[in-house]
C-alpha cells in the first residue's frame, strides 16, 4: 500500500477541448527541430552545418558550460537550416527528416549489468541526458552530481493535460528498463507520484520504485509539489526529475541500442475541432498537425505545452523539447465594453465576484486576454490558496524583486520552478508576471552562487 | 458601443507618445480602460488569466458599501426629524438624508480622483482604482454637519500624504480614508466630536425637549449609561453617528458580500470581533465602573466598530499580509478599540485610532510571522541533516 498525501490547496481550471482517448492518423512530419531556447541558461555550440546529413542520435550542439552533455538529432535526415535571432542567438536547428529514422548504434544491454559510469556515458552520448532535470532551478542535471533521489510525476494535473495511463499503455517493459537504468544513477530511491485513480494502474506493475499517491487539485501532479511533500529540498540538496515518456526513451535506448524519439502528445483546446492524441517525433514541426485540426474561426493562439506554463508558438513552429501537449485557445485580443462591471457568465474566476461558482462543472473557452491591467500588489492571501507548499509565495516574489539572495534562499527558492507558481500568476488580481519574476530570481541565484 | 470604440481608437494616437496630448496619456488611459476592458493578451507566463482585476475588486467593495450608504441616508433624515419633531415618510427621510450626503460624496470623489489623475500623470503611470473605494468610505465616516471645504482639505491631505508620497495604491502604510478622518479629528475637533455634530442642523439650534443628539459612546464616556439607546436600536442603526456607520445590520450585509466574494478577509473581521469581546469580558471581570461592566457585545454595535472591522481593518494593503498575521492584527484592533473606549474618556471612539495604530504595526507582525516561517523551514533542514 502506497503512502497517500491529500493536498487541499490548488485549482483545477476547467477548459473546453479535452483530448479524446483515441489516436489521430499520424501526420508524417517532414521537419523536426531542436531549440536551444528550451533550456534555461544554455549557450549552445553548434556542431553541424546546413546541408549535412545526420542520423538519429548524432550530436547537433552542446552546452558550452557543460561540454559533455550532447544534444542530438531526433531523427535522421538533412540539416536544413540553423535559424538565428537577435545578436545571432541560435533559435532552432531544423532537420529535414528522410523518413527512415536511421540511428547511430549505442550499447544494447541490460542496464542492471552496466555500471553507473557506463549508463551515464550512454545517456550523455545519445542525447538523452538533457531529459534529466535537477532541482533546485529546473535546469539540465549536472553529470558530475549525484542526486539524493530521482522523482517522476506519474500524472499531469494541469488543464487539458494528456492522460499518462493512456499514453504509457503497453510499454511497461520498456519503462521498467528505463527505471532500472535510472536506479543506477542515485543512491536514493526513485519516487513516483500517482493520482488516486491510478491506484492499481500502470505504475503498480513497475518494480524498483517508491509510489506515493497525491490527491487534490492541480498542482498536485507537479513534480515540485510532490518533492516538497516527500523529501523537501534544503540548501545543498540536489534531486533529479524526469517525466515518464522520457523514461521510455531511455528504456528503448538500452533495449535496442538505438534512438527512437517517437512520443505521444495530446492536441487539445477549445479551438481544436476534434481534440485527440497523436504519435509524433520529438521536436516535430507543428504545421501539419495544426493546419488540419484547428477550427480557424477566430484568431487562435498556439501553445506548445499547457495553458499555464507552455510557450506561445507560430503555426509553422516546432514542438518544445519537454512538451507533450499542444493547446489551441482563442487569442482574445478584443475590447470589452465595461468588462469589469459586466456579469461575464462565460468567464471563470476563483473569486465569487463572477458567477462561475454557480456552475462548478462548467468548462470554459478561456482566451489569452489579461482581463485587466497590471497593478501593484493589493490583494493578499490569493497565492497561498493555490499553492500546496509551506512557502509564502508573495514574500518570495518580493525577495526576488529586491534581489535579496539570503531571503530568497530562506523563503524557498530552491523548491520551486515556474510551473509550481503558475497558478499564482493565473489567480493574481494585479496580473503580476510571477513566472518571469521567479526565473529572474533563479537566474540571479545561478549567477551568484553557481548552478 | 462600436462607434464609441471607433472614436477612442481614432483619438488614441493623440494621447500616445509623440501625440499632441501625450501629457494626458494617463487620463485618457483611465477613461479608456474604464469604458473598455483592454485588449492586452498575455506575453509571458500563463496564457489564461482569472477574470478578476482590480476594477472588479473595487466595484464589489463599493457594492458592499451600498446598504450602509442607503441606511445612512435614511438615518440622517430620521435623526433630523427626531431632533426637531418633524414627521416624514421613509422615502422623505431617505431623500432628505441623501441630499445631505451627496455633496460630500461629490467633493470626496472630485478632489480625490483629481489628485489621483494628476499624480498618475506626473509619474506617467496608469490611474489606480484604489480611490474608488476610499472616495465613498470617507463620506460614510464623517458627521453630517461637516463643511465641504473640510472634506476637500482632508481628502487632499490623505491622498497626498497618506498614499501618493508612498507611491500610490498598494504602497500606502495607513488606511487612506482613516487618515482623512484622523486629520479632521485632530485639526477640527469641534466639527468632529461632541453631542451636536451628528444630527443635521443641530449645532446652534435647539432641539425638541428630551433629544440630546449624543452618540451612545459619548454618553458612556461621560459616565451616563442609563438613558442609552437599546441594543436593538443600535444594532439596527437608529442612533446618531457618522453618516454610514450606525447600522450594524447594513454593515453585516456588506460583510456578507465581501466574505462571500472572497474579497474581504473573514479572518480579520472575526478576529477583530474576538479581540473586542475578549477585552470587553476582561473589563467585566475587573469592573469598577458602569462602562467596564457594559456587556461586551454592546461594543460591536456602537460607534464605528462594525464599519471599521468590515471595511477599514480589512483593507488588504494596510492590513497584515500573512494569513497568521491577520489573526493577530485583527485581534489587536478589536482589543485596542475597546481599551481606548473604556479607559480614555478623551476619545469616546477608539476604532479609528486602533486601526491606524495596527496599520503601522502590521509590517512588524508580518516580520515576525515570516521569521517564524523561516525558522520552521530551517528546522526541517536541520532535522534532516541529523537524521
Amino acid at each position: 500500500m502506497s503512502k497517500v498525501i491529500n493536498l487541499k490547496r490548488g485549482l483545477n481550471i476547467r477548459l473546453k477541448g479535452d483530448a479524446e482517448k483515441i489516436f489521430g492518423t499520424s501526420i508524417e512530419a517532414d521537419k523536426v527541430a531542436l531549440k536551444p531556447t528550451d533550456f534555461p541558461g544554455l549557450s549552445p555550440k553548434i556542431l553541424v552545418k546546413a546541408g549535412q546529413e545526420v542520423k538519429a542520435g548524432e550530436p547537433i550542439f552542446f552546452d558550452k558550460n557543460n561540454p559533455e552533455i550532447l544534444f542530438t538529432a531526433p531523427t535522421s535526415g538533412e540539416v536544413l537550416a540553423i535559424n538565428r535571432g537577435e545578436r545571432r542567438k541560435v533559435l532552432e536547428i531544423v532537420i529535414k527528416a528522410d523518413g527512415k529514422n536511421e540511428s547511430l548504434d549505442f550499447i544494447k544491454a541490460d542496464p542492471q549489468k552496466l555500471s553507473r559510469e557506463e549508463i551515464k556515458e550512454q545517456l550523455k552520448n545519445s542525447g538523452l541526458w538533457p531529459f534529466l532535470k535537477q532541482r533546485p532551478y529546473g535546469t539540465v542535471a549536472k553529470p558530475g552530481s549525484s542526486p539524493l533521489h530521482i522523482f517522476i510525476s506519474g500524472f499531469d494535473s494541469s488543464p487539458l493535460a494528456p492522460d499518462y495511463e493512456f499514453i504509457l499503455k503497453d510499454q511497461a517493459g520498456t519503462f521498467q528498463t528505463g527505471i532500472n537504468a535510472l536506479s543506477k544513477l542515485t543512491d536514493g530511491k526513485i519516487h513516483v507520484g500517482i493520482s488516486p485513480v491510478q491506484a492499481g494502474g500502470f505504475f503498480s506493475a513497475i518494480k524498483n520504485i517508491e509510489i506515493t499517491q497525491f490527491s487534490g487539485p492541480h498542482p498536485a501532479g507537479n513534480v515540485g509539489i510532490q518533492i516538497h511533500h516527500v523529501s523537501p529540498i534544503n540548501k545543498g540538496d540536489i534531486v533529479w526529475t524526469i517525466s515518464p515518456q522520457e523514461v521510455i526513451y531511455i528504456g528503448r535506448l538500452f533495449e535496442t541500442g538505438k534512438i527512437n524519439f517517437s512520443k505521444v502528445i495530446a492536441l487539445a483546446g477549445s479551438e481544436v475541432s476534434a481534440p485527440k492524441y497523436f504519435r509524433v517525433i520529438h521536436g516535430t514541426s507543428l504545421s501539419g498537425l495544426l493546419k488540419k485540426s484547428t477550427k480557424q474561426e477566430i484568431k487562435e493562439r498556439y501553445i506548445s505545452g499547457n495553458v499555464l506554463t507552455g510557450k506561445q508558438v507560430d503555426a509553422d513552429d516546432y514542438l518544445g523539447f519537454y512538451d507533450q501537449q499542444l493547446t489551441v485557445i482563442p487569442e482574445g485580443d478584443y475590447f470589452e465594453f465595461l468588462g469589469w462591471a459586466m456579469p461575464r457568465f462565460n468567464k471563470f474566476s476563483i473569486s465569487r465576484s463572477y458567477f462561475s461558482w454557480l456552475n462548478p462543472k462548467k468548462s470554459y473557452r478561456a482566451d489569452a486576454n489579461l482581463n485587466g491591467e497590471e497593478r501593484a500588489y493589493v490583494m493578499t492571501g490569493q497565492y497561498e490558496k493555490v499553492l500546496s507548499m509551506d512557502i509564502l509565495p508573495v514574500f518570495l516574489m518580493k525577495a526576488v524583486i529586491a534581489e535579496d539572495i539570503d531571503k530568497m534562499e530562506q523563503l524557498g527558492i530552491y523548491e520551486v520552478i515556474e510551473e509550481d507558481l503558475a497558478l499564482c500568476e493565473y489567480v493574481c488580481t494585479s496580473k503580476t508576471e510571477v513566472q518571469s519574476i521567479l526565473r529572474d530570481g533563479i537566474n540571479l541565484m545561478i549567477k551568484e552562487l553557481g548552478n | 458601443m462600436k462607434s464609441l470604440r471607433k472614436f477612442l481608437d481614432k483619438k488614441k494616437p493623440l494621447f500616445q507618445k509623440g501625440g499632441k496630448f501625450a501629457k494626458f496619456g494617463s487620463t485618457f488611459g483611465a477613461f479608456e480602460t474604464f469604458l473598455f476592458t483592454p485588449n492586452h493578451t498575455s506575453k509571458s507566463g500563463v496564457h489564461i488569466h482569472d477574470a478578476i482585476d482590480l476594477k472588479r475588486t473595487m466595484i464589489v467593495v463599493v457594492l458592499a458599501l451600498v446598504p450602509a450608504l442607503l441606511f445612512g441616508s435614511w438615518n440622517i433624515g430620521y435623526q433630523h426629524g427626531l431632533a426637531f419633531g418633524i414627521e416624514r415618510s421613509l422615502v422623505e427621510n431617505f431623500l432628505f438624508g441623501f441630499l445631505k450626503i451627496l455633496p460630500v460624496i461629490v467633493v470626496s470623489y472630485g478632489v480625490g480622483l483629481g489628485i489621483e489623475f494628476i499624480s498618475a500623470q506626473i509619474r506617467g503611470h496608469e490611474v489606480n482604482e484604489g480611490f474608488l473605494v476610499t472616495g465613498i468610505l470617507i463620506p460614510l465616516i464623517l458627521p453630517v454637519n461637516i463643511p465641504l471645504w473640510m472634506v476637500a482639505l482632508a481628502v487632499t491631505f490623505a491622498v497626498i500624504f497618506g498614499k501618493e508620497i508612498f507611491g500610490g495604491t498598494g504602497y500606502n502604510i495607513m488606511n487612506v480614508a482613516l487618515i482623512a478622518r484622523a486629520f479632521l479629528f485632530f485639526a477640527y475637533p469641534s466639527e468632529m466630536s461632541g453631542d451636536a455634530v451628528w444630527v443635521y442642523e443641530l449645532p446652534g439650534n435647539t432641539p425638541i425637549d428630551g433629544f440630546s443628539g449624543a452618540t451612545p459612546l459619548a454618553q458612556l464616556a461621560q459616565g451616563a449609561s442609563t438613558n442609552m439607546a437599546s441594543f436593538g436600536d443600535m444594532f439596527m442603526g437608529f442612533i446618531p453617528g457618522s453618516m454610514g456607520e450606525t447600522s450594524t445590520i447594513a454593515i453585516l450585509i456588506g460583510a456578507a458580500i465581501l466574505i462571500f466574494t472572497g474579497i474581504g478577509s473573514w479572518k480579520i473581521m472575526l478576529s477583530t470581533v474576538l479581540g473586542a469581546l475578549a477585552i470587553g469580558l476582561l473589563c467585566n471581570v475587573l469592573s469598577v465602573n458602569d462602562y467596564m461592566s457594559l456587556p461586551p457585545y454592546y461594543h460591536l454595535v456602537m460607534g464605528g466598530f462594525a464599519f471599521g472591522a468590515v471595511f477599514m481593518a480589512t483593507d488588504p494593503v494596510t492590513a497584515s499580509h500573512t494569513e497568521k498575521g491577520k489573526w493577530i492584527y485583527g485581534f489587536m484592533i478589536g482589543a485596542l478599540a475597546v481599551l481606548i473606549r473604556v479607559f480614555n474618556p478623551a476619545y469616546p471612539e477608539g476604532m479609528m485610532l486602533a486601526i491606524l495604530l495596527m496599520n503601522v504595526w502590521s509590517p512588524l507582525i508580518d516580520y515576525f510571522v515570516i521569521e517564524g516561517h523561516i525558522k520552521r523551514r530551517l528546522k526541517r533542514a536541520n532535522l534532516k541533516g541529523n537524521a
